[in-house]
């Protein structure tokens, strides 16, 4: 598994393989919202924290369809079914290497695009917080919709109108952790289901997301 | 003829969507069936 | 005699087409009595007559909920017990369901607008229904997406399954989020919170003339589903002769 994991990291730090561009992406997110809606300080801090988590969201969800299709091309997806380990441990560890390629490099940038957008210091340490809680799930439902479109021609767009709704809860625990930081009240709340949330959908959703790629490798 | 007072058109402009919604879901069901009963004997008579 | 036994498509059409007339017709006169009674109603004192526009608005958003419900049901029952026509009423299911959505969602924006002074508002209920009636369109898109009918029908049931539990936590994640502006349950058990009995009859009928709706539409989409999959097995085996 742990070797499964390596094989991963490497495919997608390695040239060509999309490592950066969700950072990227997040980064021209963060220029144009100001452009759209004016450099003001005040306007930009008030929606700062939503800009930022939409921001995840999308920047997540530009590298899913790469989670299962490639290893699907070249059938290796074939050979990882009938390997030993189960396929509900392949749907986590591809998971984790997604949240490791892509979600991680999110939660340690964060801080930087939260100065673009004006977000006040006293938010900046609980925008990291529930970066860090929230989007490990964000990594393992992109899963289950990647496994559900893997066979698909024009599945990428099919992806993100499957996987976004599910995204709504996790988005509004996090800005709501983010916001209420900024004005210095009690996050316990929002971060509890934040964190419930992520324990909830990284216990089930592997059997949900090795169930349908059952399906599509039949 | 009944009275609607002030908010006539409202009242009428709901009623109207959500009519046209209903009878254009029924009008595609009752299409669709009737298509897929033609092609269906169709095939039978042939096959 | 068991309830499976109507998982046989030959069964299913069989009955199926026994009860279509009378609910059919159930349906057309408890439609049209609840909404035409409804709009003879009187005034409300403070709604004026965009009260009778509940008489749609309540029966659409209840079937929008309960057909959902359904196909859950129906995904759990086929991917459970792999019986056709469960499958096939789930997908004929969808497209009901979403215009039933849509409705409560126009009708509740044309009220709001005199009453509330908005189109829209991020309320609470509002944004759950717009959840699921994005749930509904991403379900009927994957169903048209899948070439293969059986992989189809798996993955939309597992999608159900999924999109269930967190249209569920979506519609109290958004509680968390805002306060609502939208009344309460419109009809309470408790007296004296229940609207008057002049607005209760016809909107029971018309709720039941909604659910007869859905009835008869469900049994002639699943009809039509059953004889598109028998067409193209008939066509299937004609190739292969």
């Amino acid at each position: 598994m742990i070797a499964l994991l390596l094989r991963d990291l490497t495919l997608a730090t390695r040239a060509g393989g999309g490592f950066g561009l969700g950072l990227a992406f997040f980064l021209i997110l963060c220029t144009l919202v100001p452009f759209g809606v004016g450099p003001q300080g005040g306007t930009l801090a008030l929606i700062a924290p939503g800009i930022l988590w939409v921001g995840a969201l999308l920047a997540c969800l530009l590298s899913l369809d790469r989670i299962f299709a490639l290893d699907h091309e070249d059938g290796s997806l074939d050979l990882l079914a009938t390997a030993p380990i189960p396929l509900e441990g392949v749907v986590a560890i591809k998971a984790a290497a997604h949240w490791l390629t892509t979600g991680l490099p999110l939660v340690v940038a964060a801080p930087l695009f939260g100065l673009l957008l004006h977000l006040p210091a006293t938010a900046t340490p609980w925008l990291v917080l529930s970066m860090l809680i929230g989007t490990p799930a964000l990594s393992m439902l992109g899963a289950f919709g990647a496994a559900i479109t893997v066979g698909l021609r024009r599945g990428g767009l099919l992806l993100s109108l499957l996987v976004l709704p599910l995204y709504i809860p996790t988005l509004i625990f996090g800005a709501e952790v983010i916001r209420r930081g900024a004005e210095g009240g009690s996050t316990v709340t929002p971060l509890a289901f934040l964190a419930g949330i992520t324990a909830a959908v990284l216990a089930l959703m592997p059997f949900a997301a090795a169930a349908a790629l059952r399906v599509n490798l039949r | 003829m009944i009275e609607l007072g002030k908010y006539a058109g409202t009242v009428l402009a709901a009623y109207g969507v959500s009519l046209a919604l209903l009878l254009g879901v029924i009008w595609q069901s009752v299409a669709a069936n009737a298509r897929a009963r033609r092609a269906l004997e169709a095939q039978e008579k042939n096959g | 005699m068991s309830i499976w036994e109507y998982a046989n498509p030959v069964k299913f059409m069989r009955t199926s087409g026994a009860i279509l007339p009378w609910a059919v017709a159930g349906a057309a006169l408890c439609t049209v009595g609840g909404l035409v009674w409804g709009f003879l109603t009187p005034e409300d004192y403070k709604q004026g007559s965009t009260v009778k526009i509940v008489f749609i608005h309540v029966p659409a958003a209840m079937m929008a909920i309960n057909i959902w419900v359904m196909m859950l049901v129906a995904s759990l029952t086929w991917l459970i017990r792999r019986h056709h026509v469960s499958a096939l009423a789930a997908k004929a299911a969808a497209p009901v369901g979403a215009v039933m959505t849509l409705i409560a969602l126009a009708t509740g924006a044309i009220w709001g607008q005199p009453m509330w002074g908005t189109w829209w508002e991020w309320d609470p209920r509002l944004t759950s229904f717009l959840i699921l009636f994005l749930f509904y369109v991403g379900y009927i898109a994957l169903w048209s997406a899948v070439e293969d009918p059986d992989s189809a029908a798996d993955l939309t049931g597992w999608l159900c399954l999924v999109g269930s539990v967190f249209a569920l936590l979506s519609r109290y994640a958004v509680l968390f989020w805002n306060q609502g502006l939208h009344q309460g349950a419109s009809l309470s058990v408790a007296e004296g919170e229940r609207m008057s009995a002049v607005y209760r009859y016809p909107l029971y009928l018309s709720m039941l003339g909604f659910f007869l709706l859905f009835l008869a539409l469900l049994l002639i989409r699943t009809r039509t589903e059953i004889r598109r999959r028998r067409l193209a097995a008939l066509q299937a085996r004609e190739a292969r002769a």
